[in-house]
C-alpha cells in the first residue's frame, strides 16, 4: 500500500514535470482529498491538456506554501479561520467531504461490530479506558465477546488534517478531551503510540493486537479493517458510509460560516456520522499571476460539475450544488487581479 | 628544490642524463618548467585547501543556521528545554526530554548488542574461520551493511515486531520485571514497539558496519606479532586481547564509533518501530520518540512558529551530541596512548 502510494506518487509528480507548460496549475496541502484532486487532473487534462501539478504534503504544508506563493493554491482539511485568512489575504472554499472512522484490531471482532460513544471514544484517547472489557465499553455492546486485553491507542505522529477532525470531534464530545488534550493538528496525546500518515497508523492498528487507532474511510475500506459505530448527536449507532456523510453535510450550514470555516463533525441528523469533514482550498485574494489564478478558477469549476462521479468512486462526499453556488459566489466576490478586477 | 631532487631520481630524467652526458644536471629541467610545476603545485595545493575550507565554512554555516532557527525556542524555554517532557503543540509547549533519551537510549542498546556481535563476527572472520568460508560471509556482512535503512525499519514493523510481541516480550515483562534494579526497564504491556525494538533493529543496522572496519583492521595486524604469540603458547583468546587489541585499538573505537553515529542519526526504521510517542518513560518496553524521527515526522506539518524552533533547536541538540560523542572517543584514545608500554 505505502509503496504503491509513493511510486505513483513519484510517476504522477515525474510525469506532471515532465510535461509541466506555462498552463499547468501547481498546488500543494493536505493529503486527504490527494486520490481525488489527482484523479481530477488526469481527467481534465485529458479533456483540456492543463495539468495540475499537486504535491500533497499535508494541509501544515499547504498552508506554509500558499503564504509563501510558491503555489498556486494550497489545500488543507483544517479550515483557517476567518481572522487568519483575512491576516494574510487568502480565502478558502471547500471542495469535498469526507469521514474520519475509528477502526479496531480485536480478535473475532468484525466491522460494524463494536459500538462507541463520543464520550468512551475520548475516554480511551485520553487512557482512562485500559482494557476491553470494562463496563463502560462493555454496557455499549451487550452481546459481543470483548476480551480481557490492554487496549492500544494508535494516533498520528505528524501533524494531519485527518487528527485536526478527530480531535475537534472529541473535543466536543468530552468536556475532559477538551481541557486536557484540545483541538490541532497535532496535539500532546496523553497515551498509545504514533503511526506517521493514514498508512502508519493502519499499519500499526494492524499490528498491534488490543488496538483501536483512526484512520480516513477510504483507508478503513480499501485496508478492509474493523471500524467501529459510533453514536450521533441524535443517540443513534451509525456506521461510517457514503449515506451517514451526506446525511452529516446537510446538516452543515455554509451560508452562515463566514470564510467557509465549518468544521462537520457532530452534526445533527438521524443518520449523521459524527466525524465528518470537509477539505479546503485556499487562495490568494489578490492574483499578481491572473492567468494562472483564473485556470485554478476553472479547474475547481468543472470538478464541481463533472468530477461528482470520480469524486464518489473514491469513497469522497461531492459539495451539493447550492453549495457550489456559494463557493462560486465567493470566488466573484473576493479573487481579484492586481488592478483590482475580479477574476471569475 | 625538493621536487628537482625527486625529479632527478625518477625515471626518464635519469634516462636524459644518460644520453646528454655534456649538459649540466640542474639544467635537465629548464627553468620555465620548473616554474609551471611550482605554479601548478601551487594551485593544486590552493585548490584542495579551498575543498577542506568549504567543509568547515559548511559546518559553520549549518550551526549558525541552526542557531538563528532555534532562537525563538531557546528565548522561550531556555535551559528548560532540556528536561521538560512535555511536547504539545495546541499549548506551543515544548520540551526534549523525551527524544533525548529516546536517542541515547537506543543508540545505548544498539551498541551493547552491536559491539559483542560484531567483535565475534570480526574475530570469526580473520582468526578461526575456515579459508572457503572467509570470503562468502565478508561478503554477507558488506551486503547487510548497503540494504537501505527503511527495508530494515518495514522488516521491524511487519515482522519483527510481531514475533516480539508474541515470544519475547512476554517472557521478558514475566521474568524481569522483578528483578531489583532492573525490573523497572521491563514493565508494560507487550506492544511489539518501542524503544527497546528500535534498539535491537538499530543494532542489527550497525552490526555490519562495525563489523566490517573491525575486520579490516584485524587484517593488518602483522602475522610476525601474532605468531610469536602463539609461539610463546598464547592461546587464540591471549593472542587477540594482548596483540590484536592493543595493535588495532584505535580502529576498533573508530568502528564503533562509526556504528554509533549510524545509531544517533537513522531515521526511517526508528520512525517505524519506536512508537512516536512523546510520553516519558523509562520502561523499554514503552513506545518512545527518538530526535531523527520526531524531526522526520513533525517538520512538514509544524505550523507555529515556536514548534519550528523547537524542532530546529531539537537538530541543534542531535548536533551537539554527535559532536560530545566524537571528541569522548577522541579523548579515549588519547587515554589508551598514554597508557601505552606501562602495563600489559
Amino acid at each position: 500500500m505505502i509503496f504503491r502510494r509513493t511510486l505513483l506518487a513519484a510517476s504522477l509528480s515525474l510525469g506532471l514535470l515532465s510535461s509541466a507548460f506555462a498552463g499547468d496549475i501547481t498546488g500543494a496541502g493536505a493529503t486527504f482529498p490527494y486520490p481525488v484532486y489527482a484523479k481530477w487532473a488526469e481527467a481534465y487534462k485529458a479533456k483540456t491538456g492543463v495539468g495540475l501539478n499537486y504535491q500533497s504534503i499535508g494541509s501544515g504544508g499547504g498552508i506554509k506554501q500558499i503564504k509563501a506563493k510558491t503555489v498556486d493554491f494550497g489545500a488543507s482539511d483544517k479550515p483557517l479561520k476567518l481572522e487568519e485568512l483575512e491576516k494574510e489575504g487568502l480565502m478558502q472554499f471547500p471542495t469535498v467531504m469526507g469521514g474520519v472512522v475509528p477502526v479496531v484490531n480485536l480478535a473475532g471482532v468484525q466491522g460494524g461490530q463494536i459500538k462507541l460513544t463520543g464520550a468512551v471514544l475520548a475516554d480511551i484517547f485520553l487512557g482512562k479506558i485500559k482494557k476491553w472489557n470494562e463496563p463502560a465499553i462493555a454496557n455499549l455492546n451487550k452481546g459481543v465477546a470483548l476480551p480481557d486485553q490492554a487496549i492500544t491507542v494508535v494516533h498520528r505522529s505528524d501533524g494531519s488534517g485527518t487528527t485536526f477532525i478527530f480531535t475537534n470531534y472529541l473535543s466536543k464530545a468530552s468536556p475532559d478531551w477538551k481541557n486536557k488534550v484540545g483541538e490541532e493538528a497535532s496535539v500532546s496525546w496523553p497515551a498509545g503510540v504514533g503511526g506517521k500518515g493514514n498508512e502508519g497508523v493502519a499499519s500499526y492498528v494492524k499490528q498491534i493486537k488490543g488496538s483501536i487507532g483512526y484512520v480516513e474511510y477510504a483507508y478503513a475500506l480499501q485496508n478492509k479493517m474493523a471500524y467501529t459505530m459510533l453514536q450521533n448527536k441524535e443517540g443513534n449507532f451509525v456506521s461510517p458510509n457514503e449515506d451517514t456523510f451526506k446525511s452529516a453535510a446537510a446538516g452543515a450550514h455554509w451560508d452562515k460560516a463566514p470564510g467557509f470555516y465549518e468544521i462537520l463533525t457532530d452534526e445533527p441528523g438521524k443518520q449523521s456520522w459524527p466525524i465528518t469533514g470537509a477539505t479546503f482550498i485556499l487562495m490568494h485574494k489578490s492574483q499578481t499571476n491572473a492567468e494562472n489564478a483564473k485556470t485554478v478558477l476553472k479547474f475547481f469549476n468543472w470538478a464541481y460539475a463533472e468530477g461528482d462521479k470520480l469524486a464518489l468512486g473514491l469513497d469522497y462526499i461531492p459539495m451539493p450544488d447550492n453549495v457550489v453556488k456559494l463557493v462560486e459566489n465567493a470566488w466573484k466576490a473576493q479573487i481579484k487581479d492586481a488592478s483590482g478586477k475580479a477574476l471569475w | 628544490m625538493i621536487d628537482t631532487l625527486v625529479l632527478r631520481g625518477s625515471f626518464p630524467v635519469a634516462e636524459l642524463a644518460k644520453q646528454t652526458p655534456r649538459q649540466n644536471m640542474s639544467k635537465t629541467i629548464s627553468d620555465a618548467t620548473l616554474k609551471r610545476q611550482h605554479l601548478s603545485d601551487r594551485l593544486f595545493r590552493g585548490t584542495t585547501r579551498m575543498f577542506a575550507f568549504i567543509v568547515f565554512a559548511l559546518l559553520v554555516g549549518i550551526i549558525i543556521s541552526l542557531l538563528l532557527g532555534a532562537w525563538p525556542a531557546l528565548k522561550a524555554f531556555g535551559i528548560k528545554f532540556f528536561f521538560a517532557a512535555e511536547w504539545n503543540p495546541v499549548t506551543d509547549e515544548f520540551g526534549a526530554l523525551v527524544p533525548i533519551f529516546g536517542t541515547l537510549a537506543t543508540s545505548a542498546i544498539a551498541l551493547l548488542i552491536g559491539v559483542p556481535v560484531s567483535f565475534g563476527i570480526a574475530l570469526f572472520l580473520t582468526e578461526l574461520s575456515p579459508k572457503w568460508l572467509r570470503r562468502p560471509l565478508g561478503i554477507a556482512v558488506e551486503l547487510l551493511a548497503g540494504i537501505p535503512s527503511i527495508i530494515y525499519g518495514m522488516w521491524g514493523l511487519f515482522v519483527f515486531a510481531p514475533a516480539f510481541q508474541e515470544h519475547i516480550q512476554p517472557w521478558l515483562i514475566d521474568h524481569l520485571s522483578e528483578v531489583p534494579m532492573l525490573g523497572f526497564l521491563f514493565e508494560g504491556a507487550p506492544m511489539g514497539i518501542g524503544i527497546l525494538t528500535a534498539g535491537i533493529i538499530l543494532a542489527i543496522m550497525v552490526i555490519p558496519f562495525i563489523a566490517s572496519v573491525m575486520r579490516d583492521v584485524f587484517e593488518i595486524v602483522p602475522p610476525l606479532l601474532k605468531e610469536s604469540a602463539y609461539g610463546l603458547g598464547a592461546t587464540t583468546w591471549e593472542v587477540v586481547r594482548h596483540v590484536v587489541l592493543p595493535y588495532t585499538k584505535i580502529g576498533v573505537v573508530g568502528g564503533i564509533m562509526l556504528g554509533l553515529g549510524r545509531a544517533l542519526g537513522e531515521t526511517m526504521a526508528i520512525t517505524f518501530v519506536i512508537g512516536n510517542a512523546h510520553q516519558f518513560s523509562t520502561s523499554l518496553m514503552m513506545p518512545g520518540n527518538s530526535i531523527a524521527s520526531a524531526l522526520a515526522n513533525e517538520f512538514n506539518e509544524a505550523t507555529s512558529d515556536l514548534h519550528v524552533a523547537s524542532l530546529i533547536e531539537l537538530g541543534l541538540i542531535l548536533f551537539i551530541i554527535t559532536f560530545i560523542v566524537l571528541a569522548l572517543s577522541k579523548l579515549l584514545l588519547l587515554q589508551l596512548a598514554k597508557r601505552e608500554g606501562k602495563q600489559t
